[in-house]
C-alpha cells in the first residue's frame, strides 16, 4: 500500500505490527488512554546497590525492553558498562529502547545483535558501524525510528513498555533524587530521561557522585526510582558536549545562515514575543548570532527559545533578548552549566516539548524553527535518516515535531561534494513536505507553494533570489550530474514512524 | 600512446580526486575508491576513459581515489596525470581541452 | 571603453587555482570579479594541474555575472606562455599579469594574447588585461603601464612585494603605501581604467580591514583585492552610498530624464545647470545603490 507521501509500504509487516499508513500532519483531538508503570513499594532507608552486575541480575530477564538516555552523548560510559554485563550474562531477545544511540554505543550494540542479545531496537536514530550493520540486514526485526515527541507518545500509550530503565546521572542521593545540572559530568536538562523515569517498571539510577540526602533540585524523584548504583565514572566530561562554542568560519555556511536570518526577519513572525528553535551545528549557531543582531537592531524580544539549547541561546537569555529558555537537552557546557543559575532556563521533558498526544506541547506554540536536511525533494519532503548511499546514518530527533512550527525553515547547501541535497525524491521520507515552509541554500530560497503568505512576504528580500524547488533541484543536478539509482533488496530493515505513530516510510536493506 | 611511467595528479582534499596512471597491458584497468561509487562510479570511469581515448592511450592501469569531485575536476586531473605520464607536461594537447 | 567604465569592480576575490572546492564555489559569494590564481597560490609542481582545473571550471561552472580574471605566472617564469594560451582558449575575461614594471611587459603580453586568440579562433581583442604593480619601478611607471593597451581594464597595487622592495613592511595606518596608492590611482584615472587596492590578509582584524577599506574608498579606488569571501560583504558595506547620496542621485537622474523628454541638451535642477561630473557621479551612485540592493533596477527605493 502507499501512504499520502506516495511511499510504498510493506503490507504484511504493516498488519503484523499493526501500523496505519501516514495520512496527515494534523493530529486532531483524539481521546487517549495512557498506561501506568508497575510500582514495587519500598520503605527501605537506602536504595544503593553494591554493583551493576547485581542490579542487572535482579531486574533483567530474557525478552524484556530496556532503555537508556543519550544525554551524555559521545561521552557516555553507562551504556557500555550495562550492555557489557548484559551480553556477558547471556541474556537473549531484548528490546533496546534508548532515546537515541550515539557513536560510542555502536560497537557494543552490533555485538549484542550478533549474539542474539538484542533482537529489537527503537531509537531516534543511529549512525556509523551500527547504521551500516542494520542497513545490511544484521538485525532480525526492523528497527523502529521515532521522533523525540513520538517516543514520549509511544511510552505514554504503552507502545513502548519499558521494563528496566538504566539512567546515568551526574548526581543522585541514596533514595534516587537526581538532576542533570550538577557534578563533573553535568549535561543540563534530563528532558528525554524523564519519560523513562516516569513510565518504566524498574528505574535504575547510575551515578559517580552520591550526594547527601535529600538532593535538590530533583528532576528525577525518589518516588520513581528502584535502585541507585555508584560506579567510578558515568561519562567523559570533555565529550559530553562541544566545549567552547565556535562559530563557523565557512563562508558558505555563513551565507546560508545570513539568508536564514533574513527569511526570519522578513516574515510576519518576527515581532515582539515571537518564539524560535535553532538546534545545534555551526550554521545554527551562526543563525543565532545574526538573529541576535537583528533583534537588537529592531528592538524585538522573544518570549521563548525551545528544544536543544546552546550557549549562544543562553547569551540571548542573559542579555534579556529571550524571556524563557525551554530546555529539553543542552548541546554544550555553557548551556548545561547555566541551568542552575538561570531560573528562566526551564527543564522540560520530551512530552512537554513535542508529544502530539498531549494536552498541549510546546512545539505547537513555536513560531520559527530552523532544521537541517540530508536530502529534501521537490515535494519538500525531508530525509534526515539515510545517506545518499541508502545507509542509515542519522536521527529523527525533534525534526518531525519542531516542523509543526508556523515557519519551518530547512537550512542546507544545494550540494555536498558530489551529492545533491535537493533531489527529485528523497531516499527516505522522515518529515513530510506539508510541514516544511522554506528551503534556504547558498544560491537562494525556495518557498512551499502552499504558503502564499510566505511567498508574498519573502519574494523581495534584497539579494535573496527566490526559485521554485524544481529549479533548485535542476541547479543541483546540473552541478553534480545525474546519479545512478540505488539498489535495495525487498527486506525492510527499519520503519520510520511519523510523530502520531503512523508509518511514513521504511528503509530497505542495501544491496552491495 | 604507450604509458611508460607512473604519474599522479590531484589531492586527497574534499571535492578533489587523485588519479594515478601507470603502464598497463590489458586495456584500461580501474581501481576506484569513492564515497559516491554507487551513484557515480560508472560516470567517473567513463570520464577518465574518454580523456585517455583522446590521448590514444589503449593500455593503462588507473587508480582513482575520489573525494566527491565534480566531473570537471575529474577531467582536469586526468588530463594533468596523462600529460605527466606521457612526459608532455609543457605541450598541452589542445584538442583535448 | 564606455562599457568597461560602467562595470562595478568593488571586490576582486582571489581563488587558489588548484583548489577544486574553492574553484567550484567561487561564484556564490557575489564578488564583482573572481580572480583564479595560477601564480603564488600554486606550487611549482602543480602549475600544470592548476591550469587544467581552472580551464575546466571556466568551461562548466556558472559564475553568474562576475568578471572572470586569471592571474598568470610572471614573464620571467617558464609557465608564462602556456598560461596565456590555455587561458585565452578558456575564454577568460581578463588576464592579470603580476610584477609589471613597464608598458613593454604589457605589450609583450598583448602580442602573445593576440597570437593565441588567432590560433583558437577567438576575436582578436576579446581578452582584456590588467597589471599588478609590485615594485618601486612599477609604481613610477604606473601611468605608461595604465595607458599601454586598449585591452587594459585596470591596475592593482600588490603591497607585499612592494613594501619589501621599499625596505619596509606593512603598517596598520598604511602610511608606507600612500605614495604608491596615489600614483596607481592617478595613473588609472588618467588612463580611464579601474584601480584596485591590495589585499588585507589578517581575517581576525575586522576593524583594520574596515579602516583600510574606508581609506581606499575615500581616495577613490574602484575596489580591493580580497583573500576571503567573508570580506566581500564588508567592502560592499563601505562602498554602499548613503541615503542622502542616493536621493541626490535620483534627483539628478530625474532631471536628465526631464531634459531628454523636453529634447533639451541642458540638464537643470532647481534652476541650476547640472555639470557633467555631477551626472557621472550620480550614475555611479545609482549603480552602487542597485548593487547594494538599496534601489531596484529602475532606481526606485526598495521599501523596507
Amino acid at each position: 500500500m502507499k501512504n499520502s507521501v506516495n511511499r510504498e509500504l510493506p503490507d504484511t509487516l504493516m498488519s503484523d505490527l499493526n501500523y496505519k499508513p501516514f495520512k496527515t500532519t494534523n493530529f486532531g483531538n483524539p481521546e487517549i488512554q495512557r498506561v501506568a508503570p508497575k510500582v514495587h513499594a519500598t520503605a527501605n532507608e537506602s536504595k544503593v546497590v553494591s554493583s551493576l552486575a547485581e542490579v542487572v541480575k535482579q531486574t533483567v530477564q530474557d525478552g524484556m525492553t530496556i532503555s537508556f538516555h543519550h544525554h551524555f552523548r559521545e561521552g557516555d560510559y553507562v551504556f557500555n558498562k550495562v550492555m557489557r554485563i548484559i551480553i556477558d550474562a547471556g541474556y537473549q531477545n531484548l528490546t533496546l529502547a534508548p532515546s537515541s544511540l550515539t557513536n560510542v554505543m555502536n560497537d557494543i550494540v552490533v555485538e549484542a545483535i550478533e549474539k542474539g542479545v538484542v533482537t529489537n531496537i527503537t531509537s531516534s536514530g543511529m549512525r556509523g558501524s551500527l547504521g551500516d550493520a542494520v542497513s545490511h540486514g544484521a538485525l532480525q526485526n526492523p528497527v523502529i525510528f521515532r521522533s523525540h515527541g513520538n517516543r514520549a507518545r509511544a511510552i505514554e500509550s504503552g507502545e513502548i513498555k519499558i521494563d528496566v530503565a538504566f539512567l546515568g546521572v551526574p548526581n543522585a542521593d541514596e533514595m534516587g533524587n537526581a538532576n542533570g545540572m550538577d557534578g563533573e559530568t553535568a549535561f543540563g536538562s534530563l528532558g528525554y530521561a524523564l519519560m523513562d523515569a516516569q513510565y518504566a517498571d524498574k528505574v535504575v539510577l547510575i551515578t559517580d557522585n552520591l550526594k547527601q540526602y535529600p538532593n535538590t533540585p530533583a528532576s528525577i524523584k525518589q518516588t520513581q526510582v528502584d535502585y541507585v548504583v555508584k560506579i567510578d565514572a558515568v561519562g567523559n566530561a570533555d565529550k559530553i558536549g562541544s566545549g567552547a562554542t565556535r562559530f563557523t568560519k565557512d563562508p558558505k555556511e555563513l551565507k546560508i545562515a545570513k539568508t536564514v536570518n533574513q527569511v526570519i526577519t522578513h516574515s510576519d513572525y518576527f515581532k515582539n514575543g515571537f518564539s524560535f528553535q535553532t538546534g545545534s551545528g555551526g550554521a545554527a549557531l551562526a543563525v543565532t548570532r545574526f538573529l541576535r543582531q537583528s533583534m537588537i537592531d529592531n528592538q524585538i524580544k522573544a518570549s521563548f527559545a525551545l528544544g536543544g539549547i546552546t550557549k549562544p541561546t543562553i547569551d540571548l537569555l542573559e542579555e534579556g533578548l529571550v524571556d524563557r529558555v525551554m530546555d529539553v537537552q543542552d548541546f554544550d557546557k555553557g548551556a548545561a552549566s547555566s541551568m542552575h543559575l538561570n531560573k528562566q532556563q526551564q527543564e522540560i521533558d520530551a512530552s512537554w516539548y513535542a508529544d502530539p498526544a498531549n494536552k498541549g506541547a510546546m512545539v505547537d506554540k513555536l513560531d520559527v524553527v530552523i532544521l537541517s536536511a540530508l536530502e529534501i525533494d521537490t515535494k519538500f519532503n525531508v530525509n534526515v535518516m539515510s545517506g545518499s548511499d541508502g545507509v542509515i546514518r542519522g536521527a529523527i530527533g525533534g525534526h518531525q515535531d519542531a516542523a509543526k512550527a508556523k515557519l519551518t525553515i530547512i537550512s542546507a547547501p544545494l550540494v555536498r561534494g558530489r551529492i545533491a541535497t535537493v533531489v527529485p525524491d528523497v531516499t527516505t521520507v522522515v518529515t513530510p513536505g506539508d510541514s516544511i515552509d522554506v528551503l534556504v541554500t547558498e544560491v537562494g530560497i525556495a518557498i512551499n507553494p502552499k504558503r502564499q503568505d510566505l511567498i508574498d512576504a519573502l519574494s523581495h528580500i534584497p539579494g535573496v533570489p527566490v526559485y521554485t524547488i524544481e529549479q533548485m533541484q535542476q541547479m543541483a543536478e546540473k552541478i553534480v550530474g545525474k546519479p545512478k539509482a540505488l539498489e535495495f533488496t525487498d527486506r525492510t530493515v527499519a520503519m520510520i514512524e511519523y510523530r502520531d505513530g503512523s508509518l511514513i516510510d521504511v528503509v530497505k536493506e542495501v544491496k552491495d | 600512446m604507450e604509458i611508460n611511467k607512473t604519474a599522479i595528479a590531484g589531492t586527497l582534499e574534499s571535492s578533489d580526486v587523485q588519479i594515478m596512471i601507470s603502464k598497463g597491458t590489458s586495456g584500461i584497468q580501474f581501481e576506484v575508491e569513492s564515497d559516491v561509487e554507487k551513484q557515480f562510479g560508472d560516470q567517473i570511469r567513463q570520464t577518465v576513459t574518454d580523456v585517455l581515448r583522446q590521448y590514444d592511450v589503449k593500455n593503462a592501469d588507473v587508480k582513482i581515489v575520489d573525494k566527491g569531485a565534480l566531473d570537471m575536476v575529474i577531467k582536469a586531473r586526468t588530463i594533468a596525470a596523462v600529460q605527466r605520464a606521457l612526459d608532455i607536461v609543457d605541450q598541452p594537447k589542445w584538442e583535448v581541452l | 571603453m564606455a562599457q568597461q567604465a560602467e562595470r562595478l569592480r568593488r571586490t576582486m576575490m582571489f581563488v587558489p587555482g588548484n583548489n577544486p572546492a574553492m574553484v567550484k564555489d567561487a561564484g556564490i559569494y557575489g564578488a564583482d570579479s573572481i580572480m583564479f590564481d595560477l601564480e603564488d597560490a600554486v606550487s611549482m609542481s602543480e602549475k600544470d594541474a592548476a591550469r587544467y582545473l581552472v580551464y575546466e571550471a571556466l568551461q562548466t561552472v556558472d559564475y553568474g555575472d562576475a568578471e572572470l580574471v586569471v592571474r598568470i605566472n610572471g614573464l620571467d617564469t617558464p609557465y608564462y606562455e602556456t598560461d596565456i594560451k590555455i587561458m585565452v582558449k578558456a575564454g577568460v575575461d581578463v588576464i592579470r599579469l603580476p610584477k609589471v614594471e613597464s608598458a613593454d611587459m604589457m605589450l609583450q603580453l598583448e602580442a602573445l594574447i593576440a597570437d593565441a586568440e588567432k590560433e583558437f579562433g577567438h576575436e582578436v581583442g576579446s581578452t582584456n588585461i590588467m597589471a599588478a604593480i609590485e615594485s618601486a619601478e612599477g609604481v613610477l611607471n604606473a601611468y605608461e603601464i595604465a595607458k599601454s593597451s586598449k585591452r587594459m581594464i585596470g591596475i592593482a597595487l600588490s603591497a607585499e612585494d612592494y613594501t619589501t622592495d621599499m625596505k619596509t613592511h606593512r603598517y596598520a595606518d598604511g602610511q608606507e603605501l600612500l605614495f604608491a596608492r596615489n600614483m596607481i590611482l592617478h595613473a588609472a584615472r588618467a588612463a580611464g581604467i579601474a584601480a584596485f587596492d591590495t589585499v588585507f590578509t589578517n581575517m581576525d582584524d575586522e576593524e583594520g580591514f574596515y579602516r583600510e577599506t574606508k581609506l581606499i574608498h575615500q581616495l577613490g579606488f574602484d575596489g580591493k583585492s580580497l583573500v576571503n569571501p567573508r570580506q566581500i560583504e564588508m567592502v560592499n558595506k563601505v562602498y554602499q552610498p548613503t541615503k542622502q547620496e542616493i536621493e541626490n542621485a535620483q534627483n539628478v537622474v530625474a532631471a536628465i530624464a526631464q531634459a531628454h523628454a523636453k529634447g533639451s541638451g541642458v540638464i537643470s535642477m532647481n534652476g541650476q545647470m547640472v555639470d557633467r561630473p555631477v551626472v557621472l557621479r550620480a550614475e555611479r551612485v545609482m549603480r552602487l545603490a542597485k548593487a547594494a540592493h538599496l534601489v531596484d533596477e529602475e532606481g526606485n527605493n526598495i521599501e523596507e
